[in-house]
This record gives structure tokens, sequence and C-alpha cells, in this order.
């Protein structure tokens, strides 16, 4: 089954807590991630509407957190995630999920 | 939460614990579990457990091993070798250091009187709670305060809170008293929040646990950001008002105006529970819309619409932020904002604000240690007569006539300085630090500087360089709002044994047993605490250790209840006993019953041939991920998300000037000049700038004169001295003039 992550980037606040917690699980050092921000850059669409997002993807690094996981515990991004929107599980089921979410979202894997 | 606090082997082991500085934080006490291994801290994990974060962190608490194991941290007490400013520094016990800072304090003390020593505070970490116990209660001193200009963070409000509705903190309802977080049953969440001159999400501020807002916007929750910047959060709300920095008390009033004109306020709350409606109706109608739209440079449409919503969509909330303290005028605009809230009925309801003392627990012990100073001396505390409103509400002294008493040597001799958690040079936003380094180091024949790492403030001043414990490193007490508000009580509970370095009420007991012993009879930091939480509660700090935080439950409408007062009259506790829309002590102290607007000092209204010459208008103080003010310089991790001092730059002005995204630019007024990055984006309004403070460079000479930098990019030596309201509060970090041009480098 291929691990995912559910990224709903309606929510995501652009904390990079993501990218250190992931950094301290696998003892990486500056420059490297396992999971990486992204960023459109804020701009306006109309008078009375602004658009900025932020969306972490995953690079080759990320292992979904597989011991952590193996201990049942949430990978170190969607733990510690300050919005709260980043959901870990199996790309089918967090797909079947996102197919009835409204708003910003993503199903994302590097396997 | 699990009683367990503690579990492992003697050599590897977790620590459950509530974060409260250093490094610097607001008194959030967000949950953690450390790792530790051979008595080295070796990794964080948030605590799930906590009914606030639930596991989540920041990136200053996730960063927090390479903080506490930095090798550029001080972890012995220093004594000067060289002269002030060439960095030259020799190891000393923690003997020598303490008895040397208290025989100097005796020696000058009675040479030029006990307010000779001034405790000199930062904001946020634990320094801020204990300032006035080692003033007052250890060197017996009224002179502490924090060198912020008009006394312009978290006090205005709290004081403005004090007087309108006689309470503490008026605070977002996020269910924080409850266990059961957002499920308690008779919560709800609010309709709407007007996150006002205010970045809650970075800020964290004063207790508030900030991404409450996104778990809010999540059940349904609108947000209305009122700004001249686009936030990430304004960029996500329902209606973002980007109005010209300082006109805020107008738009309050216009929002004021519709409500009433409208009819759309709570008139079962304003009849039974407020004074002053028919006054301040009548104030408000000076402040129609249409023209408040053209002094806030905002389409007419917001107002009405923004008024309208929050009125009727019940409950609905508000956030203030430090814009209220930052802005000369913003002593009424809390007013406004206070009074929005009341004349709504969304004070004490759930989903509205939460309200309760004004302090409570160690809140209130730590302004009760007063009793040790002599008669009179309290009452002749720099600035008290002068500013009576501040000096009823704040035991600290007037931070701008402290500058002057410093410079004229009048009416105090000021001669040693007990600088604690403030690289004050460099610092939070204290205007002229120019000023203030020389007028410190001209006076001072002795400082004493309590940090974590060396800072241009220790450099440039400390004779004792004393180091500061991280919360992993000691044992203690998290109290949001500093007890005027206070959600939970949470256990810090010591991780690591660090000799080296000390927790400030460990300062308090140590220096307190050498200069007041009668004051401080305790054995060490956990027996302190144990005795202070049995004096308010009825289980001590072990107890309190085994349960993570203590959540004593909520009641709402405590006005109709009888207990917002001592004597259990229902009501509020001011003169009238009702929220006093129009003040009756305001009159008293010489300031305007009712709130009102006026002009910037400097503004393009008020100032013409000055903003001729220095178009744009300049805003300081915004907050980020990735520091506390000027905290975290160090933190390699942190430091590649944010290298620089940044500029925020609408692309009208950056063509106008020559400026692309990324330049070096310089900032110039008539006070100075000084050196950031630009960042080119229409989230600014146009005609106005952002610009980051508390900059300084770690990683350049530390030594005299280039002090880690920091002249090269401090927005605050382009701030100016004492522009500040009536009654003391407010200043002008948010309403400021400058121009901008194409710099070569962070040299100019």
């Amino acid at each position: 089954m291929k691990s995912a992550l559910l990224i709903n980037y309606e929510y995501c606040t652009g904390c990079h807590s993501c990218e250190i917690a992931c950094r301290n699980e696998l003892g990486l050092g500056l420059g490297t991630w396992g999971i990486k921000m992204l960023e459109s850059e804020p701009f306006q669409i109309d008078e009375d509407t602004w658009n900025w997002d932020y969306a972490p993807i995953l690079t080759s690094l990320c292992n979904m957190c597989a011991d952590r996981v193996a201990e049942g515990k949430d990978p170190a991004c969607a733990h510690h995630c300050l919005a709260n929107c980043i959901e870990y599980g199996t790309f089918e089921e967090l797909a079947k999920k996102a197919a009835e979410m409204p708003g910003k979202v993503y199903v994302i894997s590097n396997q | 939460m699990k009683d367990q606090w503690k579990w492992g082997t003697e050599d590897d082991y977790w620590v459950r614990t509530c974060a409260w500085s250093a490094p610097g934080c607001h008194p959030v006490g967000c949950g953690l579990r450390l790792h530790v291994v051979n008595n080295k801290l070796v990794g964080v994990e948030g605590d799930e457990e906590h009914p606030h974060n639930k596991g989540r962190l920041c990136v200053r608490c996730l960063t927090l091993p390479e903080y506490v194991n930095h090798p550029q941290r001080i972890t012995t007490p220093l004594k000067r070798a060289g002269e002030r400013g060439e960095n030259k520094w020799t190891e000393i016990t923690w003997d020598e250091a303490l008895d040397t800072v208290a025989e100097k304090a005796t020696e000058l003390q009675g040479k030029y009187g006990m307010d000779t020593v001034m405790v000199i505070q930062g904001t946020g970490r634990q320094a801020a709670l204990f300032s006035p116990p080692i003033a007052f209660g250890v060197f017996r001193t009224s002179t502490t305060l924090m060198g912020i200009s008009g006394y312009s963070c978290y006090g205005p409000r709290c004081a403005i809170a004090e007087f309108v509705f006689g309470t503490g903190y008026p605070e977002l309802d996020y269910a924080p008293y409850f266990p059961e977080s957002y499920d308690h049953p008779g919560y709800e969440p609010p309709k709407y929040i007007i996150s006002w001159g205010k970045m809650p999400l970075t800020s964290n501020g004063d207790g508030l646990f900030g991404h409450a807002l996104i778990d809010l916007m999540k059940r349904g929750t609108k947000i209305v950001s009122i700004d001249p910047r686009i936030t990430w959060l304004g960029a996500h709300s329902e209606t973002v008002i980007r109005l010209r920095p300082g006109t805020d008390a107008a738009l309050g009033l216009a929002f004021l105006n519709v409500i009433i004109e409208e009819d759309l306020y709570d008139h079962d709350f304003v009849e039974n529970w407020t004074y002053g409606f028919d006054e301040l109706a009548e104030r408000c109608r000076e402040y129609p819309p249409e023209k408040v739209a053209e002094i806030c440079g905002i389409p007419v449409k917001q107002i009405y619409h923004v008024a309208r919503e929050f009125a009727t969509n019940k409950p609905s909330s508000l956030l203030w932020g430090l814009t209220f303290d930052q802005t000369t005028c913003g002593g009424q605009a809390s007013h406004c904002a206070l009074a929005m809230l009341a004349i709504c009925g969304y004070v004490d309801v759930p989903g509205g604000v939460t309200v309760g003392q004004p302090s409570t627990f160690l809140g209130k012990w730590r302004v009760d240690t007063r009793s040790n100073l002599a008669p009179g001396q309290f009452e002749n505390r720099i600035g008290a007569k002068q500013y009576p409103a501040a000096a009823a509400s704040q035991w600290v002294c007037n931070p701008d006539l402290t500058l002057e008493c410093l410079e004229n040597d009048e009416p105090k001799q000021l001669r040693m300085a007990y600088i604690q958690s403030t690289n004050i040079i460099a610092a939070t936003n204290n205007v002229q630090p120019q000023r203030w380094y020389k007028a410190l180091k001209e006076r001072m024949e002795f400082v004493v500087v309590r940090d974590l790492f060396m800072t241009p403030t220790a450099v440039a001043l400390a004779d004792i360089f004393l180091p500061v414990a991280t919360f992993p490193e000691l044992d203690g007490v998290v109290l949001p709002h500093y007890g005027r508000n206070p959600f939970f009580v949470g256990a810090i509970n010591k991780a690591i044994d660090n000799p080296g370095v000390r927790s400030d009420m460990e300062m308090c007991l140590e220096l307190g047993k050498r200069l007041n012993p009668a004051a401080w009879p305790y054995k060490d930091a956990a027996d302190f605490y144990d005795k202070q939480i049995r004096a308010s509660y009825d289980f001590g700090f072990d107890d309190l250790r085994k349960m993570g935080v203590y959540q004593g439950g909520y009641t709402y409408q405590k006005h109709a209840k009888g207990m917002l007062r001592g004597d259990g009259v229902p009501g509020f506790n001011t003169p009238s006993t009702k929220v006093e829309l129009s003040s009756l002590l305001y009159p008293v102290w010489g300031e305007d019953a009712l709130p009102y607007y006026h002009e910037p000092y400097f503004s393009p209204i008020s100032t013409p041939e000055l903003a001729a010459e220095y178009p744009l208008i300049l805003t300081t103080g915004g907050r980020k991920y990735t520091s506390f003010h000027s905290e975290h310089r160090h933190i390699d991790s942190l430091r590649e998300i944010d290298k620089w001092a940044k500029i925020t730059i609408n692309p009208i002005d950056a063509e106008a000037n020559g400026i692309q995204n990324g330049d070096w630019v310089t900032v110039e007024n008539w006070l100075g000049k000084c050196q950031l990055k630009a960042w080119v984006s229409p989230v600014m309004k146009p005609g106005v700038v952002h610009c980051e403070h508390g900059w300084w460079y770690p990683e350049q000479e530390g030594a005299e004169p280039n002090l880690f930098g920091v002249w090269k990019s401090n927005i605050n030596m382009l701030l100016p001295h004492f522009c500040v309201g009536k009654l003391g509060f407010g200043s002008i970090y948010k309403e400021m003039l400058c121009k901008i041009y194409k710099a070569e480098s962070l040299e100019g």
C-alpha cells in the first residue's frame, strides 16, 4: 500500500513547522529537506479577494516516518503542523477523502 | 493528561513540560515532551494531550535543542576584562558574581539612594513576571521598567480594559478554559473574529494560542482583518480593511456610529450593563462612515459591511493587537473596540471575549512585592505624578521620563542597571536606542546583564554577565496573560541539570537572600512555587507536575452573577459598576471621557512639509515565525528561513524609488537611517512600508564600534522619543514618516 499525505492547503499558514519537525526526525542538516514548503506569492484577484497559498511537497528524503508510524504515531510533519492540515494514510483512502472535501486539497506521495 | 511527567531510564528519559522562556515567547505554555540523553536535550515532541497546542509546535520550540546546546551560548557568569565595548571577559563563579552584585548595589544605593538601581526588563520571557519582585523585593528600588516609549506593549490595553471594563485582559473565547476545548458543552465558535492590528498566528500574543484561529475557521468562523498589510490571515479573511496607519480610532468610531444609528446593538446589555451610551452615540455622530472612509483611505462600504456583520452575527469576537499600544490614538481605538464588544453583547459570553480579575495568582503576587519598599517610595517612582492614569494601572516607571532622568540626572541619580532579558539597544521597539545606549554608558557605574548569548547590549554595557536558564533547565509555572485571563496554570519541569545558569526565580532567591532575606524564605524554586500554588489552590507543585496543566473551568456572564466585584454586587468593577462607554475616570486625569480621533504627530495631513520630503508612512513591529523580537539570530535553521532584516514595499513605491525585489534599501528620515532587504509585494498598502525590528548580526564583530552590526538595520533609530498620548500611553511605532532609496549593501 502506498503511503501518502493529504494536505488541506486551504489552511496551510506557511509556519515552516513541517520542515523543521521533519529535519529533526531524519537528522538532516541545513539546505536539505524531507518536506519543503512552496509558496504562490500573494496577489490580488479582485477588489475584495486575495490569493496566498503555501503548499508543502515531499522530497526524495521523506520516508513517511516509517519508524514513527510503526509505533502508532503520526509522521513528524503531520503531528506538529500548527494548522493541523496534514493527514497521513494510504494514497487510496486519502484520495477518496480528498474527493469529498471542499476547497484546496491534494494528496501527495513520493513512494 | 496522564499523571506521568517523567519516564525512561536514568540516562535516557523524557520529561513533559509547558514551554515558557527562555527562549523568549509569551506565556502561552504549549505542551512539550523533552528527550534527554546523558543530561543533554536531544529531541522535542509536541504533547498531543495538551489542551491548547494538542501536539502542534512552532519552529521556535522545534529548534529548541539547537538553541539550548548552541556553542555560543553562555553558561558561566562573566566579569568584564577590558573596557566596556571591548568584548573581553573572565569567567567567574556564581558566588563571586552574586556577591559582587550585592556589594555594588549596597554601595551605590548607600551613595545615591535606593532608587538608583534600575531594573530594565524585556518582553515575553519570565523576566517580565519577575521584574517587580527583583526590583521591589530584592533591590528595594522603585525604578523598574521596560524601556519602550509610551509603555507601548500590552500595558496600555490592560490599563484601558481595567478602566472601561474593570477586568483583566479581554481575550477571544476559543474555549481555552475547558479540557474538552471546542467540544465543551455550551461553547460556540464566534461567527466573526475581527483581527485588528494584530498578527495572532505568528505572535501568540500574551497567552493566546494563535492557530486557534485556524481551528475556528475550520468550524465556520469568518475573519475580518484590519491591517495596512495583507497578511496570510488577511488573504484568507472575509474582508480585509487596509487602513492608513494610525487611523484606527476613527475607524472604531465609524463602526460604532453604524451599529448605533442602525439600531443593531444589544439593548438589554446596553440598558443594564453600560454607562454613557447616549454620550457615546452623540460623539459617534461626529464620525460618519463617509468622513472616516476618507480619513482611513478605505472604501466606505467596508465600514458598513463589517459593522453590520459584526453586530448581527451573534456571537462574534475581536482580537485587538499591538497596534492599539503603538499608535498615539491607540487608547481611544481601544476604548472603541471594547465599546463594540460591549454594545453588541459579546462580553463574557461563549464565543465572545472572556474576562476575569485584573490580576490573579503570581500576576498579583509580583506587584504585591512592592510592600518591600519604604513608605512613599512606590508613589514617587519616575513619572507616577506626571502620568497618574498609567501609575494607577502599572507598577513601572514612565519609560520616556526615565530616559530623560538618565540624561539630565534628575530627579534621581541612576547609577546601576540590572538589565534582564532585554537587548535594549537592538530590541523590541525601544525608540531612540542610541540615546539609551549613550545615557546608560555615561551614567551607569555598574551594569548587570542577564541573557543567554553575548548581545550588543551586553558588550556595550555589562560589567557582569549572568547566564539565564532555558525552560528545559528550570522548574516553574506558566500562567497565560500573566494572570489577567488565566486559562490554565501549567507546570514547567526541569529536564536538564545545568549548574551554570539560573532562572529568574532563582535570581530572586539567591540575590534576595543576600540583599533582603526576610522576603525570600524559600528553599528553592520548587519550594517557592509549591507555597505560591497552595496559597491560591488546594494542591501543590508536585500535584501540578502530575496534572500537566490545571484548568479551573469558567463561568460566563459573571457581571450578572456578582462575580466581578469584590463586594459581590452584580456589575463591573468600575466606578459606575457598568462598562464605561463614557469614562468617569478619564476626566480626572485630564483626558476626554469619550473616544476621539486625532491625526498622528507626523502624517501627510498633520505635517505636509515633512511628508513632502519623507513621503512614505513607516510602520514597524510586525512578527514572524522564526524569531522572538531580537532573539534567535544565532539559530542557523531559522536564519536559513529569514536571513536578513526585511522591508515590505508596494510595487508602485518600489518602482518610483528604483527598487527591485531583493535589493538592499536605505530607509531614512530626519532621525536616522538603516538598511533592510526589500520584499516588493502588493500586500503592502501603497504609500506605506513595513520594516522589521530587532535585527543584529551575531556572525559579525562584537566589539565596538560594530557591536554585532546593531546599528545597521536598526529601525528603532528612526523613531522619535516621547510622541505619546495624553495619558502617556501609545507611541508612533506604526505611524512615522520615511523615504527609501536603493543601497549597495547592508553597509549602505
